[in-house]
C-alpha cells in the first residue's frame, strides 16, 4: 500500500516537474534553433543545433563598445549596489523598529507598508520627474535610487520579523557583558541573522536585476542600458528576434542561478526560521 | 562583592504598576532570593537592579553609589537569565571570554579566568563545543561560568533552573550553593519555586502584586509568617487554615487571640491518632513520599493535612488534635496576630 502510494507522488511529482520544465526546454530550444521563428512542432528537443545565437548576443557592439560586457557590467553594478544599500539600510531600519519604541514607529510601519499596496510602474511618472531634477535621467545611480526605494520597504518587513523572532535577552547579556547596543547589533544580532541577511540580499539583487519597465524608461543610450532591457529590445512591434531572445534570457539567468545555489543553504534556513520556537 | 540597596522603587507598563515601591538592603555575600507567583514583579525587579528596566522613580545603590542611571554595562553585575542566553554562534570558550573582551582584559589573563572557571564548574571539556551541542544542564552552566568568570560585584539570577527536569534542578541547586560558597559572592536569585528558594537563600524576600510581604530568613518565614499569604507561600504542603469559627466549634484550640479570623497549622503540627479532646476526622488520601507520608483528613466541610510517619489507612475515622505551640493567627485582613507563641519563641531564640 505504501509502495503504491509512494509511486502515484512520484507520478505526480513527474508531470508536475515537466509541466514546469516544458517553457524552460522551449526556451532553450529556441535559443539553439537556427531560426529566429517560432517553430511548429510541440517537441523541446530541437531539430538543428546551434550556438549562433548566443554568439550573436555576446558578440553584439554598439559603437565600438562590447555591448553584452558593458549591459552585464551595468546590470551587476546596479543590483549589487542595490543589494548593499538595502540591506545596509533594511538592516537598521528593521532593528530600531523590531527594538525600540519611539514616536512616529507605527506611522512608519504603515507607511513601508502603504508603498508596497501599489505597482513600481504608477510611480514611473513621478519618478521621472524626480530623477530628471535631480539629474540622474540615463544614469546608473539613478536606478540605484529608484531600485532601492522599491525594495527596501518590503526588507525592512522581511528583516523586522526576523529581528523579532531573535530572543532579546542576547542582546541584554550583551550589555550586561560590557557592551553597548551597536555592539550587541553588530557582534551578536547580525551573526545570527545571516539567514535572513541572505534571503534580504537576494531579493534586492534579484529586484534590480529582472526589473526593465523603469529602466526602460529611464534609460535611453544602449550603453547604459541593463540586461532586460536589452532583452526587450528584441521583441519589436514588426518582428521579434525569438532566438537571440531566447539565448539573452538564458545568459541572463545564469548568475541568477548561480547566487541561488551558492545562497541555497541560507536561503532553506532563512524560511524555516522562527518557525519553531528554540 | 558588593551591598546593593532597592530604595523604594516604582514601576509601571501602561496602565499596570509592576511594582510599588519596593525598598530592599542587600548584605556583602548574601544570597537573597526573591519568591512570589507569576505576575507579582520579581523579575522586573531583578531587571531594574541589572539596569534593563528604567525606574519611575526611586533608587538602585551599589556599594554606596547611586547607579538609576547608569547603564547595564557600567554597574558590574552579571546575569544569569531563565533562558540561558548563551551566544548561539560563538562557543563556550568565546561565550566565556566574552564579557572579559568587551571590558578590554588582557588577552592572557582571559586565558587564565576562563580556565579557572571552566575548571570550577566542570565544563573544560564542552570549551569548544558551540551550545547548540549541549545539554540543558551543560548550558546552566556554561551560564553561570559567564557570570562567574566576569567577577562581577553582584549575580542576578533571573528563574535559571526552570527549564531544567527536576531532578538536575536538585543538582543545580546543590552546585549554586557550592558556587555561593566558593565565591563568597552577593546573589539575588529569582524564582517562583518556594523549595527553590528555602533550600538556597541566606534570606527570602516573599513578593505579591508589586509589594513585599516578608524579608525574612528561610526558617524566620516558615516558622513566623508575617501574613498569611507568606504562610500558605512557603512551605510544602501549604500551612492549614482554619476559620476561627471552625476552630472554636471543634474545640481544635484553647483560646483565640482577640480579632482571629483564620487560625494557621503546619502539617506537622497536625497529630493524628492523640485521643483526649480531640476532633474526629476521617482519612480521605494518603500520600506516601517513603519516609514520611502526608495525610488528608476531612472534619465535616473542613480539610487538613498531617505530615506523619505512620498514616492510617484511607477511609479510617481518628481523632486529631492541633500542637498549640505550632498555631499562627490571621485577623480579618489577613496579617499575623502577634500570640504568646511568638513571645516564647523570641525568649527562645534570645541569647
Amino acid at each position: 500500500m505504501k509502495a503504491v502510494r509512494n509511486a502515484l507522488v512520484h507520478v505526480v511529482l513527474v508531470i508536475a516537474s515537466m509541466i514546469t520544465l516544458y517553457p524552460i526546454a522551449w526556451v532553450v530550444k529556441m535559443a539553439l534553433t537556427p531560426s529566429q521563428g517560432f517553430s511548429l512542432s510541440a517537441s523541446p528537443i530541437p531539430e538543428h543545433v546551434t550556438l549562433a545565437n548566443f554568439a550573436d548576443v555576446l558578440g553584439a557592439r554598439d559603437g565600438g563598445h562590447w555591448l553584452f560586457g558593458r549591459q552585464l557590467a551595468n546590470s551587476l553594478a546596479v543590483s549589487l549596489a542595490v543589494t548593499a544599500v538595502g540591506v545596509v539600510l533594511a538592516c537598521s531600519a528593521a532593528y530600531a523598529l523590531s527594538r525600540f519604541r519611539f514616536p512616529g514607529r507605527e506611522t512608519s510601519l504603515r507607511a513601508f507598508l502603504f508603498s508596497q499596496m501599489f505597482p513600481g510602474v504608477v510611480t514611473s511618472i513621478p519618478l521621472y520627474v524626480l530623477l530628471e531634477k535631480l539629474g540622474l535621467l540615463n544614469h546608473l545611480a539613478g536606478l540605484i535610487l529608484v531600485y532601492s526605494t522599491t525594495a527596501i520597504p518590503f526588507c525592512v518587513f522581511m528583516l523586522k520579523s526576523y529581528f523579532d523572532s531573535l530572543p532579546r535577552e542576547l542582546e541584554e547579556a550583551v550589555l550586561l557583558d560590557g557592551g553597548t547596543r551597536f555592539i550587541a547589533f553588530i557582534r551578536v544580532v547580525l551573526p545570527l541573522s545571516r539567514p535572513a541577511l541572505a534571503v534580504t540580499g537576494l531579493f534586492c539583487f534579484l529586484t534590480a536585476w529582472n526589473e526593465f519597465i523603469l529602466a526602460a524608461t529611464f534609460m535611453n543610450d544602449p550603453l547604459s542600458f541593463t540586461l532586460p532591457v536589452q532583452l526587450q529590445r528584441y521583441v519589436g512591434d514588426y518582428s521579434t528576434e525569438w532566438g537571440h531572445f531566447a539565448a539573452g534570457a538564458i545568459l541572463v539567468s545564469i548568475p541568477v542561478m548561480a547566487l541561488f545555489f551558492a545562497l541555497e543553504k541560507h536561503l532553506i534556513g532563512g524560511l524555516t526560521q522562527g518557525s519553531v520556537k528554540g | 562583592m558588593a551591598t546593593l540597596s532597592v530604595q523604594s522603587v516604582k514601576k509601571s507598563h501602561g496602565a499596570a504598576t509592576i511594582l510599588k515601591g519596593i525598598s530592599l538592603d542587600i548584605a556583602d555575600g548574601e544570597f537573597l532570593v526573591l519568591v512570589g507567583p507569576s505576575g507579582c514583579g520579581k523579575s522586573t525587579l531583578l531587571r531594574c537592579i541589572a539596569g534593563l528596566e528604567e525606574l519611575d522613580s526611586g533608587a538602585i545603590v551599589i556599594d554606596g553609589a547611586n547607579v538609576t542611571q547608569s547603564e547595564p554595562r557600567d554597574r558590574d553585575l552579571a546575569m544569569v537569565f531563565q533562558s540561558y542566553a548563551l551566544y548561539p554562534h560563538l562557543t563556550v570558550r568565546e561565550n566565556l571570554a566574552f564579557g572579559l573582551k568587551m571590558r578590554k582584559t588582557p588577552p592572557s589573563e582571559i586565558v587564565t579566568r576562563v580556565a579557572e572557571a571552566a575548571r570550577m564548574l566542570e565544563i573544560e571539556p564542552l570549551l569548544d563545543r558551540l551550545p547548540k551541542n549541549l545539554s540543558g544542564g551543560q548550558r546552566q552552566r556554561v551560564a553561570m561560568g559567564r557570570a562567574v568568570v566576569r567577577r562581577p560585584k553582584a549575580f542576578l539570577f533571573d528563574e535559571p533552573l526552570s527549564n531544567l527536569d527536576a531532578s538536575l534542578r536538585g543538582q543545580m541547586r546543590i552546585e549554586l550553593m557550592r558556587l555561593h560558597r566558593q565565591l563568597s559572592a552577593t546573589m539575588i536569585y529569582v524564582t517562583h519555586d518556594q523549595v527553590e528558594a528555602m533550600t538556597l537563600a541566606t534570606r527570602i524576600a516573599v513578593m505579591k502584586a508589586g509589594e513585599l510581604q516578608q524579608v525574612g530568613t528561610p526558617d524566620e518565614l516558615y516558622q513566623h509568617p508575617a501574613n498569611q499569604f507568606v504562610a500558605k507561600f512557603i512551605g510544602t504542603p501549604e500551612m492549614n487554615l482554619i476559620p476561627a469559627d471552625d476552630a472554636r466549634k471543634l474545640a481544635l484550640v484553647h483560646s483565640l487571640p482577640d480579632g482571629t479570623a483564620q487560625v494557621g497549622v503546619r502539617a506537622e503540627d497536625v497529630h493524628v491518632g492523640h485521643g483526649v479532646g480531640a476532633a474526629d476526622a476521617m482519612v480521605e488520601v494518603v500520600e506516601h513520599l517513603g519516609w514520611e507520608a502526608l495525610v488528608h483528613l476531612r472534619i465535616g466541610a473542613l480539610a487538613l493535612v498531617a505530615r506523619m510517619k505512620d498514616p492510617p489507612a484511607v477511609g479510617a475515622r481518628t481523632s486529631i488534635t492541633l500542637d498549640a505551640a505550632g498555631l499562627h493567627f490571621f485577623d480579618g485582613t489577613g496579617a499575623r496576630i502577634f500570640s504568646s507563641n511568638d513571645r516564647a519563641s523570641a525568649q527562645r531564640a534570645r541569647p
